[in-house]
């Protein structure tokens, strides 16, 4: 059984739980709670907060969403999150632009980790305070051949097309190593 | 399409470098304390801008201003113009010989950029962009490049925490973007900034050009700041590792030191992956 694994990541609120959700077919696995009294909370440190989806391609071949949690104090994941994946995709909320900034933080980060493809998907696009993904691609100051897609991650074919889009460049990056 | 927020997420030199690049059109209103300024762009270029009221706008105001008109001068005309445009005006003006052409254009242009340079100082305030929204005919549009004006935007910054949070890294390099000939010919540089610009070249570190001149961090960054917003300079990329074929599946390692290369995935893997997604 081979087991591939793509990182959907973006600051908190972008949309990764609703993405991965999208997608899955379990439930996304989410220990990440509401942070509502003490005992919660000292709850919350012994709890790894991480969403999990999980696409069966066949008996041999299974392919693992993880979704990055929220929190800061878990930014040490990242790296172990990273290991081995095939790609990842950064989630922005688009109507948020106090969250840009942490958002081109996190890219950059995950692109010091790995030299794996992603793609950006521009989320909450049905919503009128959108900003346009072309837009979002200056402000994060994306290589021209870094796609950045518009997603609606409630809707499952916007995701579909992100995830797809994701692909494509994989297998660009491979035909372009092996020549 | 929208473009909304406020200015502590989003200030306004990055707001004005988005424009420039996008190459928009369109007017951009912020409000702050009260008080609201209205910016019209063509092309990325910045073609007027007004404070509050139009009506303060005038261009017999604007003339009073810079000292071409008298306060009485002004007051007169302006009465005498009711229903006038400015450009109507404008050209009344000329012709009785009141003042010149250039006149008229210096005072409208400093009016603007008058009015720009206060907004570098608001670090809050809600923005709006509505595209394609410009003033009507009738008033005189000076188009300003928008590099210059983010240089000068920058030198008046006096927040660190704008400059560490867009800048955390001293030890990068720069290179110059495409056709920065082009670029500095625009902008009016400080001699200091001359001579940072003298030192960007890929194998010089932003911390090594800000030594050889003498500059504290602060400095370094704000002026760096400004020729990346003004889109003058880039980062470059720092160099990756050449690929290394592994396994996915590889265990505990020791903490990595260089980037990670991708895992070593079969084509007919990914082709797999692609047909399941879209049966989905
Ligand atoms: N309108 C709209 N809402 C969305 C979209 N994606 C996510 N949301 C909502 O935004 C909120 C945050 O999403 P969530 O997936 O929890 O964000 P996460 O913190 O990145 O996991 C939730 O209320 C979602 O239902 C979208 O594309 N459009
Ligand atoms: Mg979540």
């Amino acid at each position: 059984m081979q087991a591939v694994k793509m990182v959907i990541t973006g600051p908190f609120s972008a949309g990764k739980t609703e993405f991965i959700g999208a997608v899955s077919e379990i439930d996304v696995v989410s220990t990440e709670r509401k942070i509502s009294s003490a005992a919660e909370q000292i709850k919350e440190t012994t709890t790894v907060a991480m969403d999990f989806g999980r696409i069966t391609v066949g008996d041999d071949l299974v392919l693992y969403l993880f979704g990055t949690p929220g929190q800061r104090r878990f930014d040490f994941m990242w790296d172990i999150l990273s290991q081995g994946m095939l790609g990842f995709v950064v989630m922005v909320d688009s109507t948020k632009p106090e969250t840009f900034r942490e958002a081109k933080r996190i890219l950059e980060t995950f692109e010091s980790y790995a030299s794996t493809p992603y793609v950006v998907a521009a989320n909450k696009q049905d919503m009128e305070d959108a900003w346009e993904p072309e837009d979002l691609r200056i402000i994060l100051r994306l290589r021209q051949e870094v796609k950045i897609l518009p997603c609606v991650a409630t809707d499952k074919e916007s995701v579909k097309n992100v995830l797809l889009e994701l692909l494509y460049s994989i297998l660009e990056q491979l035909d372009q190593n092996s020549q | 399409m929208a473009l909304k927020g406020n200015l502590r997420d989003f200030s306004t030199t990055q707001l004005l470098n988005l424009i420039n690049l996008a190459r928009k059109t369109g007017t951009l209103t912020i409000q702050h304390s009260g008080e609201s300024a209205h910016m019209s762009f063509r092309e990325g270029k910045l073609i007027y801008a007004y404070m509050g009221d139009n009506d303060n706008n005038h261009l017999a105001k604007i003339l009073q201003h810079s000292g071409k008109l008298s306060a009485e001068q002004a007051q007169i005309i302006q009465a005498h113009a009711e229903g006038k445009s400015d450009k109507q005006l404008g050209h009344l003006l000329i012709t009785a010989g009141r003042v010149t052409q250039n006149d008229i254009i210096q005072s409208v242009r400093q009016n603007v950029l008058d009015i720009v340079y206060r907004l570098f100082t608001w670090v809050e305030g809600v923005f709006r962009f509505e595209a394609n929204k410009l003033p009507s005919p009738g008033h005189i549009t000076i188009p300003i490049d928008l590099e210059s004006v983010i240089m000068e935007g920058s030198r008046r910054l006096k927040e660190w925490e704008v400059l560490q949070e867009e800048l955390p890294d001293l030890d990068v390099s720069l290179q110059f973007t495409e056709r920065p000939d082009a670029r500095l010919r625009n902008i009016n540089l400080t001699v200091e900034e001359w001579r940072v610009v003298s030192f960007v070249n890929p194998r010089n570190t932003i911390r090594q050009i800000a030594k050889a001149n003498n500059l504290s961090e602060f400095e370094i960054r704000r002026i760096v700041y400004g020729m990346l917003q003004a889109g003058l300079v880039e980062f470059v990329d720092k160099p990756k590792p050449a690929p290394v074929a592994e396994a996915a599946d590889q265990g505990r390692r020791p903490k990595r030191q260089a980037v990670e290369q991708p895992p070593d995935v079969k084509r007919s893997v990914v082709e797999r992956l692609i047909d399941r997604i879209k049966s989905i």
